[in-house]
């Protein structure tokens, strides 16, 4: 009886699933589309059926009279995230692998103790670290400029890359370091000939995991740029106002994951492909 | 061209991996390394190839100190016992990847590449990825890339172990034939199998428990066992070793009278002794020591009968499938003139045909 319901037991949940899932974004698709009124007279969700669909959200997020422009955000957006995921990564799997291949020892303090320390930094709740960055930023002139954000923003990644990382070189046979080292080469050509290239599922990862938490950094940016630097989250919270134009909140919050959305199709793609598995056997 | 170790010593977390290795190994001879598992084997092999720091002893290369000299110059090539590629790599760039390390040229290192995995039989696999490919042939991809190098010292650590037995002796006849025209290298081969060690090996080195027991020729290591530990590793099954007493030439063994005079041990005083004696040269008979069967394995040509003689485990081996139940009472008779003698620290005393003097490495 089992074997006869159990598949579509199995796909209810996961239609259910599917619809929690794909139902907010449905909802600002509409959203954005819509104007005042149609957002105001009750829930309705068939385009030219229910409402009539208009471009006024999608025109002031691209600098129409009212809204902002998003592009200079989403340039700077994409430029702290791609910098401080790519410094993260070659930094992360540095240390990550130093942590996976050496033995440390300072007293009672251990490798495991030296991976905990890392990952505690995101341990610590936004606000009790924001205040010392602020200090340090402004200390350093860095205060609203882009390269200050993309050390917060670093500072921030690096526990994940590196966490992400040591996992993944952990299950890497030591033997083939060892092997590249008895080919002629010294530790650090070992680690790039022949660990890095067996690397691309973990770099993958880590670098989806640096991408999204980078991207979707709101606090950090709020609190330490002003009004030289604005990333794409800000400039969406700056939308808003006593009336909220839902519309171009909606269309701006769309474009704002848009990005991610492909990125996380993309990585869907790889892994199903099988580039990513059986690297290393 | 020697390498010499010197009182290797390594201790770790309490465990003494290495006591005092002392070895030289010589351009242009296979030597076996022998023990069970855990006996250092793998742990002197990573010292030689500088994988593993030592505590203490010396090692060098032609007079020189090789202990200072970093992995990648010790012109040193390894195969692992579980089988080590370059995953990323297909077949040709693994057996290539050390030799562009060195700088050849491409055609130089087309020709090596070609011509090593034609001597293991992959010249047509090139370009499959070692993930395509089955253990025997991963482990021919190690082989290849070791040989291509010709580095002065190749290590081979188990090789054959996470093989099938069929594949086993094929790849054993294999390196044999590959392992002859190595010139001057330094072939240093580890294994837990007697007939492994002594068919490929020129000289045999006798592992135990960290230390190097004995050193020597097949025939020597295996005639003149210098310990009772010596002649239960070189021997599959291991060595019946048990305790008896000598009186007059003639051997009793848990109360009862085990052999005729042996005319080899009779100049020999009387008293306690432990001996040893092949699991061939004892066999069931009417008369003898009696002992009790506790376990029966049939391989199909022979029957392995294990048998407890009061405190001693003999093992029988006879020709053929035997129907022995378990906890049957047998009889053992021993071949007074096969027996090796040890005293009771177990180093020889007599042995068949050979008198200890002429033993040598001990």
């Amino acid at each position: 009886m089992r074997s006869r319901l159990y598949p579509v037991f199995k796909y209810t949940v996961i239609a259910l699933w599917a619809c929690f899932v794909a139902g907010p974004f449905f909802w600002a698709m509409t959203t954005s589309f819509k104007n005042a009124n149609a957002v105001q007279g009750g829930p309705t969700y068939l385009p030219w059926a229910q409402y009539e669909p208009t471009l006024t959200g999608w025109r002031n997020i691209f600098g129409g009279a009212g809204g902002v422009d998003v592009i200079d955000p989403f340039v700077n957006s994409a430029i702290v995230t791609l910098a401080a995921s790519a410094i993260s990564l070659a930094l992360g799997s540095l240390a990550a692998y130093a942590l996976s291949r050496y033995r440390f020892r300072l007293g009672f303090i251990k490798n495991s103790d030296i991976v905990f320390f890392f990952v505690s930094q995101r341990i610590m709740p936004p606000v009790v670290l924001v205040i010392p960055f602020f200090y340090l930023l402004q200390w350093g002139g860095l205060l609203d400029t882009i390269p200050g954000l993309v050390i917060v923003t670093v500072a921030l990644l690096l526990p994940i890359a590196v966490w992400v990382m040591v996992d993944f070189f952990n299950g890497i046979p030591r033997e083939i370091d060892e092997m590249a080292m008895l080919d002629g080469c010294p530790p650090f050509q070992a680690f790039v000939r022949a660990i890095l290239p067996n690397s691309l599922p973990g770099l993958t990862v880590a670098a989806m995991f640096c991408a999204v938490f980078g991207w979707n950094d709101f606090f950090f940016a709020f609190r330490l740029t002003f009004t030289e630097v604005q990333t794409l989250p800000q400039a969406v919270v700056a939308l808003n106002s006593s009336i909220p134009p839902w519309w171009t909140l909606s269309a701006a919050a769309l474009f704002g994951v848009a990005p991610l959305i492909l990125l996380a199709l993309w990585v869907e793609r790889l892994l199903s492909k099988g580039n990513l598995s059986g690297a290393v056997r | 061209m020697n390498l010499s170790a010197t009182d290797l010593c390594l201790t770790v977390d309490g465990v003494d991996h290495l006591r005092k290795v002392t070895a030289t190994f010589e351009p242009g001879r296979l030597h076996t390394v022998i023990g069970r598992t855990m006996a250092g084997k793998t742990t002197l092999l990573r010292a030689l190839a500088g994988l593993q720091k030592v505590d203490s002893g010396s090692l060098t290369r032609a007079g020189a100190d090789f202990l200072r000299t970093p992995v990648w110059r010790r012109d040193t090539a390894m195969v692992y016992q579980q089988f080590i590629n370059y995953p990323h790599l297909n077949v040709f760039d693994n057996v290539a990847f050390p030799l562009k390390r060195a700088g050849l040229s491409r055609d130089e290192i087309r020709r090596r590449v070609r011509q090593s995995l034609a001597s293991v039989g992959l010249a047509d696999f090139e370009q499959r990825k070692p993930s395509q490919l089955s253990g025997g042939q991963q482990q021919r991809v190690a082989m290849a890339r070791a040989l291509a190098r010709e580095t002065g010292i190749l290590l081979l650590d188990e090789p054959l172990a996470n093989l099938d037995y069929k594949l086993r002796e094929q790849l054993r006849d294999e390196f044999k034939a590959l392992f002859s025209d190595q010139g001057d290298t330094i072939v240093i081969y580890t294994t837990t199998e007697p007939a492994e060690a002594m068919m490929l090996g020129d000289v045999v080195l006798v592992m135990h428990e960290g230390r190097i027991l004995q050193t020597g020729t097949p025939q020597e290591v295996y005639e003149r066992p210098a310990t009772t530990t010596v002649a239960s590793i070189i021997n599959d099954p291991p060595m019946n070793v048990f305790t008896g007493r000598l009186e007059g030439g003639q051997v009793t063994v848990a109360g009862f009278q085990a052999t005729h005079v042996s005319p080899h041990l009779a100049d020999l005083p009387d008293g306690a002794y432990r001996f040893g004696l092949r699991a061939t040269d004892v066999s069931l008979a009417a008369g003898g020591v009696e002992g009790e069967v506790t376990f029966v394995e049939i391989s199909g040509s022979e029957t392995f009968v294990h048998v407890a003689v009061g405190e001693s485990p003999f093992v029988v081996q006879i020709e053929g499938i035997h129907d022995v139940a378990l906890g049957d009472l047998v009889k053992l008779r021993l071949r007074p003139d096969r027996l090796f003698a040890f005293d009771e620290q177990g180093s020889l005393v007599r042995t068949p045909s050979y008198d200890l003097a002429s033993v040598e490495g001990r």
